[in-house]
């Protein structure tokens, strides 16, 4: 449905405008504080897992894998509020903020669309088609690989900082029970560590596919996320 | 009849006055009035102790070994003052039918006042042909006694998770008591064994205040398992700081640095090992050099490797990690974007030329 509505936006404008305004200023505030979140929490939890080489002297002197644990947490509190802010801007926003939330699965001609960019990927189009938002195959790859998964990242993280804020707290009324649900704490922790390489795994891809739409399909991606407006080239 | 609380205290040699006394002033501590030295009296005087029946199902007793040297409070005082312990296969001195003609009177005698005490579990493979006593399955013996009991305490990891006879592949499907024993309050008391201090702090508790104590979402008392041993560890500073042992023998281990790396399962461990430690406060495993195995967990022969802290995510079915895994999709990720890449510009390129050359 959304699809289909952007397929005509994009037919119709791309020959009568240069270019349309697609991302609101939240959403794109979002995207970067959302990736400068994800990269500390990379960084620091993959430490946290495999801490680096014991520093020298005494311990007393040292906080170093407390500073790392603490800019996990504070950057995980900024991805889940973030998150619960996207969802509100899902809500209220235009209906380019909904496409990583929901997937027209009941529309036809939007699986031909995934079809028609799966092709395209593999080299099987000659063509690229214009899209306003996102084209079908990346609002496919967005829904599982990052909202899906950000939300499993964000339980299971919560979970896991429960563990160490204790019994009663918020996190233990909300995220508590994911620890027996999947095992136990140990489990727990493996899946969040699995998710994190599966999340970045995305992130690859996602940088990857947005340069070279932006190179391939004649119409801007990447200063999309900066100035909201998407160009058409011709 | 068994004896009350009174009896017990005049043949330790206490007197009707002292007894007095003790209750006015127990009463006038709590804030209760002169009113109710009486009606502890009362109590003391016709409250009988309750029986305990203690089983024994697929287990190795190291259990009972644990409880028989708790020093706080003694085990003798437990057992001889306390509570009524009326069956434990492994402590009483009857035997044959003698000692199995007490679990049916006091399942009548004291019908819905009594507490089973679980040590292990019921297998439950071939009609549970793995665990026979006196003739007959465990699992049947268990179900009978359990059914008239007040509350059931499932001591150590067997009775409350399954433990190393649960441990894939399960061949005699041992079970944990709460899986076969449904509508009684069951208290989880894992570890392998629990700490002694903690096993008599639950009965002591329980004898005391007439209650099971407060439980978790594993139904574990929630002040013996309420933290992680990490949260309590002497070692913890050593893992702020970032200092860790990184082999046994290294400078590290020498100095006491954390066992993070080394595969402590500290951090995903709920006892109180840390703060209580073991034989009476001497030591406990992080203590004595080694890493928590993390004993008390559900399952916890099935985790990965001891000495790991990265460890295998067995749902693969194949021996790997979540870095193995996980490092594996990036790469070939990486490389299938690379190739694709690469795929892009070279057509692009041929494309060029095709247009240049019209």
């Amino acid at each position: 449905m959304l699809s289909q509505q952007d397929m005509l936006e994009a037919e119709r404008h791309g020959k009568q405008v240069r270019s349309i305004y697609v991302y609101e200023a939240p959403v794109r505030l979002w995207h970067w504080v959302n990736a400068l979140a994800m990269v500390v929490l990379a960084v620091t939890g993959y430490l946290i897992g495999l801490p680096p080489a014991s520093v020298p002297g005494e311990a007393a002197e040292h906080f170093l894998l407390g500073y790392i644990r603490f800019a996990h947490f504070t950057a995980g509190y900024v991805f889940a509020i973030g998150l619960l802010a996207r969802v509100y801007w899902a809500l209220v926003g235009n209906h380019h903020a909904r496409q990583i939330f929901m997937l027209p699965i009941t529309n036809k001609a939007w699986w031909s669309e995934v079809l028609f960019e799966l092709r395209w990927y593999l080299f099987l189009e000659k063509h690229p088609k214009k899209y306003v938002g996102h084209n079908p195959m990346a609002q496919l790859m967005m829904f599982f690989f990052f909202t899906v998964l950000a939300f499993g990242m964000v339980i299971t993280g919560f979970a896991l900082y429960s563990e160490g804020a204790g019994l009663g707290t918020w996190s233990d009324r909300l995220f508590g029970w994911v620890l027996p649900a999947l095992g136990g704490s140990m489990q727990t922790h493996s899946w969040h560590r699995l998710g994190m390489w599966i999340m970045m795994s995305f992130v690859l891809v996602h940088v990857y596919a947005a340069i070279r739409e932006d190179i391939m399909s004649r119409q801007s991606l990447i200063s999309t996320m900066v100035s909201g407006w998407r160009m058409f080239k011709d | 009849m068994t004896e009350t609380f009174y009896d017990v205290l005049r043949r330790q040699g206490i007197t009707r006055r002292s007894f007095l006394k003790f209750c006015s002033l127990t009463a006038t501590s709590l804030g209760l009035g002169s009113a109710a030295a009486p009606r502890i009296a009362h109590a003391l005087e016709t409250k009988p102790r309750t029986p305990v029946l203690w089983l024994h199902g697929l287990e190795c007793t190291c259990c009972s070994e644990s409880f028989i040297r708790s020093a706080h409070p003694l085990t003798k005082d437990v057992v001889l003052s306390m509570l009524s312990l009326d069956y434990d296969d492994t402590l009483m001195a009857a035997a044959g039918h003698q000692a199995e003609a007490i679990l049916e009177e006091v399942k009548k005698k004291y019908k819905g006042q009594y507490i089973v005490a679980v040590e292990g579990n019921p297998p439950l493979n071939e009609d549970g042909m793995f665990c026979i006593q006196g003739g007959r399955p465990f699992v049947e013996k268990l179900k009978e006694t359990c059914a008239d009991a007040k509350a059931i305490i499932s001591w150590g990891s067997c009775a409350s998770y399954g433990c190393v006879q649960a441990a894939k592949p399960n061949p005699t499907r041992a079970t944990p008591v709460h899986k076969v024993i449904t509508g009684k309050p069951i208290i989880n008391v894992p570890g392998c064994p629990p700490i002694a201090e903690v096993m008599t702090g639950v009965v002591t508790y329980m004898l005391t205040f007439d209650r099971i104590p407060e439980l978790d979402r594993q139904g574990r008392p929630k002040m013996f398992y309420g933290q992680r041993i990490h949260d309590k560890c002497y070692r913890r500073g050593h893992f702020d700081a970032g200092q860790f042992a990184e082999a046994w023998d290294d400078e590290g281990a020498r100095k006491g640095y954390c066992l993070y790396k080394m595969g402590c399962k500290g951090p995903t461990t709920y006892n109180a090992c840390s703060s209580m430690r073991w034989n009476g406060g001497v030591s406990w495993p992080v203590q004595s050099g080694h890493g928590c195995i993390g004993c008390s967990e559900d399952g916890f022969w099935d985790k990965g490797s001891f000495y790991d802290r990265v460890t295998q995510i067995k749902q693969f079915g194949v021996e790997s990690n979540a870095d193995q895994i996980g490092g594996t999709v990036a790469a070939v990720t990486g490389a299938a974007i690379a190739a694709h890449a690469a795929v892009t510009a070279l057509a692009r390129a041929r494309n060029k030329n095709a247009t240049n050359g019209e």
